[in-house]
């Protein structure tokens, strides 16, 4: 069993860790810098926000959605514990649940009108990235609450380790997402939802509240992503996370989680993280500008789409 | 036929294959101008594909064909159009949100520069809708925005406007109004006149023996022959749609008479809803009921309701001794009450095709008996899967193959051990065995055998009559969204089964 799971795992993440090894090869022998510890520590800690997102966008695309408005719902939870903290005085014990329950409902608003009413969540979601980004203006009146050092101790890295807390609840969802997908019966009801929902439906199953239930998670974990972000940058930033949404999509795509629904891998969403991460920071260190950078990126995330497709279509 | 005029259409000896299946052996049929030919048949005759290969659609295995006297092999329904020859099928090719006029003209838009030249466009429409006499639909109208029988009767506007030789109606007035059937009748004549042939294709006797003057019949892929319409009787049409099949010998019942009053498996009372009309039924634990009709006849939409896959409107389902009458608003009760439906289409609503087959063979009872607090119960999962793809002979790899890459048959038994994985007690087959090969067939039929014998319901909706003679202790023939009636014994022959799945298009004809 466990020799046949590890052949399982070489298989599915094989491809994967390949990548980001050679991507690492490379920016070790273009710079001279790249292959140190800081290198590793920093983009560690920059990725918590990102990995969160992508952890709960993974379960959205295996259910054949998407989620368009997990920039402005980070945010806007973001925005609110700034507020709390700020404005209002409340430690930060007591903000965090707020701010979990903010994103958690804009998740629910989100996956109860799009299922409820037939609405593709492109569109629910689209307007969710409105909404919430206007909410974030209103909260806090456009100006960036500065909260500092009570906030820190999440994002702040730990002695010995280097890593800091927020980094370790992301790898926490990482693993925690991968087996609620692969070992649970709400995982195998995403997947056979994403891949064929009225068969799910003519088998005995209520697909809506496992629907609803994802775009809730999603929620959730932007609201968790906000809390990781304030701490790395002190404050509560209205215009955080602008585009993260795509960032979390491409990692995703990366990874190998299909677009269409029905296939996906939390594990590989955040090797995709890692491996859009290692390319933005050894870019910037091998002194690619910010021009080349994104044509960069984008190129790679084509290329990760059509190397899926085309494993698709002759590898069966 | 002797002195008629040259004919406009001749096939000779069409076949179709699908993969082993052989769906058309001989298919020939001359059709002359200024004729309303009919083609009659029973289900999977192979009037449809008869007609599909005719307009281009479908490419035959073997057989040839002549227009005017032209070899004639079209690649492409473009290339049929060209002779003058058009279909109008049964599902409808209209662009939903476009106009009326659009839609009329799509392949012939009239146009300066890519800009459509609105005027024109409304003028031509205008000139193809009445010739139809359909003066009561704007020409802008939005295609979505009108009922069904006048997007029939667009549909064959359409068709009329390309200035046809042969036309081809598969079920035309299926969708439409006593008088919206009227006109196109009165139109069909005003064709005749002019010279064109129609190939008309339809359930509803009184109305072939009506506006035909020639019929043709399929039995089996093969053409019976081609009468004059004026000389039979629609008992003869019935007769000769079913031909003098061997009297099948009545299966030994697996329930004696005295198990008839055994325990009910299910009951339905006068269920209604979508075309299904107060249908009521009984099947006895261990019994198996067998439901013919013709294709369109309402026999998915009855189980589907049964299951709660669709809205009931009315009437009540009982099972087993369980007096409380019930009515499933979602399949999820259904299944919980203990029923199992093996869907008709088992790509669309049956499989998950991309996952493995123990992902797929462990659906329906994930919950029941797959999984502890929520989380998989692994080992329970493989060994039910290996146990089924071994007991019911699925042919793989290994439980981890992706049903997709499976044969129909071993897709259909995965989807059937789905369904023994739930235990249930009551099992709803919709065309069980469509597309299988005959040793798949057989382990279907032993599987239904299997569950007699442990005292479950089975209901068995089949366009076969043979699988029907084959599997079932009762027959009941739904007609026209009606069940008609209810054959047992030797009463269930082939002739009594057509007559009844007609009965229901006829009355319907008397009535209007």
């Amino acid at each position: 069993m466990s020799s046949k799971s590890i052949q399982g795992m070489l298989v599915q993440y094989g491809g994967l860790c390949l990548v980001l090894v050679i991507m690492v090869g490379v920016f070790s022998l273009l710079s001279e810098n790249f292959l140190q510890r800081a290198t590793f520590t920093s983009i560690a800690n920059q990725i918590p926000d990102l990995t969160l997102v992508a952890v709960g966008m993974t379960f959205i695309l295996v259910v054949g959605g998407i989620d368009l408005s997990v920039g402005s719902i980070l945010a806007l939870s973001s925005a609110v514990l700034g507020a709390l903290m700020v404005d209002a005085g409340w430690p930060l014990w007591a903000a965090i649940p707020v701010c979990l329950l903010t994103g958690a409902l804009c998740g629910l608003f989100n996956g109860s009108v799009s299922i409820g009413f037939r609405i593709p969540s492109f569109i629910v979601t689209l307007g969710m990235l409105e909404i919430a980004r206007g909410a974030t203006k209103v909260v806090t009146d456009s100006q960036t609450k500065y909260i500092g050092s009570k906030v820190e101790v999440m994002g702040d890295p730990l002695p010995y380790l280097q890593l800091s807390p927020a980094f370790l609840l992301a790898l926490a969802a990482v693993l925690v997402g991968q087996f609620l997908l692969s070992r649970t019966v709400f995982g195998r009801y995403c997947i056979a939802i994403g891949t064929n929902e009225e068969a799910v439906r003519m088998s005995g199953i209520r697909t809506a509240p496992y629907s609803i239930a994802v775009f809730t998670l999603s929620g959730l974990l932007c609201g968790l992503a906000g809390i990781a972000q304030t701490s790395r940058l002190s404050s509560a930033d209205p215009n955080a996370a602008i585009g993260l949404e795509l960032s979390a999509i491409a990692a995703c795509v990366i990874g190998g989680t299909s677009l269409m629904g029905g296939r996906g891998s939390v594990v590989s969403s955040f090797i995709g993280v890692l491996i859009i991460s290692v390319l933005q920071t050894g870019l910037a260190q091998v002194g690619v500008s910010d021009a080349n950078k994104q044509i960069i990126t984008g190129s790679v995330i084509v290329v990760a789409v059509l190397a899926d497709a085309l494993r698709n279509r002759f590898g069966k | 036929m002797s002195a008629c005029p040259a004919s406009l259409l001749k096939t000779t000896g069409l076949t179709k294959k699908y993969g082993e299946a052989l769906v058309l052996r001989d298919g020939s049929i001359e059709v002359q101008a200024g004729e309303v030919h009919a083609l009659l048949g029973g289900n999977g005759a192979g009037k449809s594909t008869l007609v599909r290969i005719i307009a281009g659609l479908v490419h035959p295995t073997s057989g040839q064909m002549e227009v005017n006297g032209q070899a004639y092999q079209p690649k492409s329904k473009r290339d049929a159009e060209s002779v003058g020859i058009e279909i109008v099928q049964q599902e409808f090719n209209l662009i939903s949100t476009l106009s009326v006029a659009e839609n009329l003209l799509l392949t012939r838009l009239p146009a300066m520069g890519g800009v459509i030249r609105q005027k024109g466009l409304h003028r031509q429409a205008r000139e193809a809708l009445d010739r139809l006499g359909l003066h009561e639909i704007p020409t802008d109208a939005i295609v979505e925005t009108l009922g069904v029988g006048q997007q029939q009767m667009i549909e064959i506007a359409a068709a009329l406007y390309r200035q046809c030789r042969l036309l081809i109606l598969d079920e035309p007035t299926a969708a439409l109004s006593h008088a919206e059937s009227e006109s196109l009748f009165s139109w069909l004549d005003k064709l005749r006149a002019e010279g064109v042939g129609i190939i008309y294709i339809s359930h509803r006797l009184d109305e072939i023996s009506r506006i035909s003057d020639r019929i043709s019949f399929l039995r089996d892929g093969m053409m019976i022959g081609t009468y004059q319409a004026a000389e039979l009787t629609t008992d003869e049409m019935v007769e000769l749609m079913t031909g003098d099949h061997p009297h099948h010998e009545p299966r030994e019942q697996s329930c004696t008479v005295h198990d008839r009053t055994a325990d009910y498996a299910l009951r339905v009372d006068k269920l209604s809803g979508g075309m299904v009309d107060d249908v009521s039924l009984d099947v006895h634990q261990g019994e198996r009921l067998g439901i013919a009709g013709l294709v369109g006849s309402g026999r998915t939409e009855l189980l589907r309701l049964i299951f709660g896959a669709d809205h009931a409107s009315s009437g009540a389902i009982y099972l087993s001794d369980d007096p409380t009458p019930k009515r499933f608003s979602h399949p999820r009760e259904a299944v919980a009450a203990g029923l199992a439906m093996v869907t008709e289409d088992r790509k669309k609503n049956g499989l998950l095709l991309p996952q493995s087959i123990r992902v797929n063979t462990t659906l329906a009872a994930m919950v029941k008996r797959f999984s502890q607090s929520g989380l998989i119960r692994f080992p329970a999962e493989n060994e039910a899967a290996e146990q089924f793809c071994q007991s019911m002979e699925i042919r793989c790899t290994d439980i981890e193959q992706a049903t997709g890459t499976l044969s129909g048959g071993n897709q259909q038994k995965v989807v059937i051990a789905r369904w023994l994985a739930t235990d249930a007690s009551v099992f709803l087959f919709d065309e069980p065995t469509r597309g299988i090969d005959v040793p798949a067939r057989k382990r279907i039929y032993q599987l239904m055998e299997t569950l007699a014998a442990q005292g479950k319901g089975i209901v068995i909706v089949s366009s076969d009559l043979e699988e029907l003679f084959e599997t079932c202790d009762r027959i009941a023939v739904m007609s026209n969204g009606k069940l008609v009636k209810t054959l047992q014994g030797t009463d269930m022959t082939h002739d009594a089964i057509m007559q009844a799945a007609f009965s229901g298009y006829l009355q319907q004809e008397a009535q209007a």
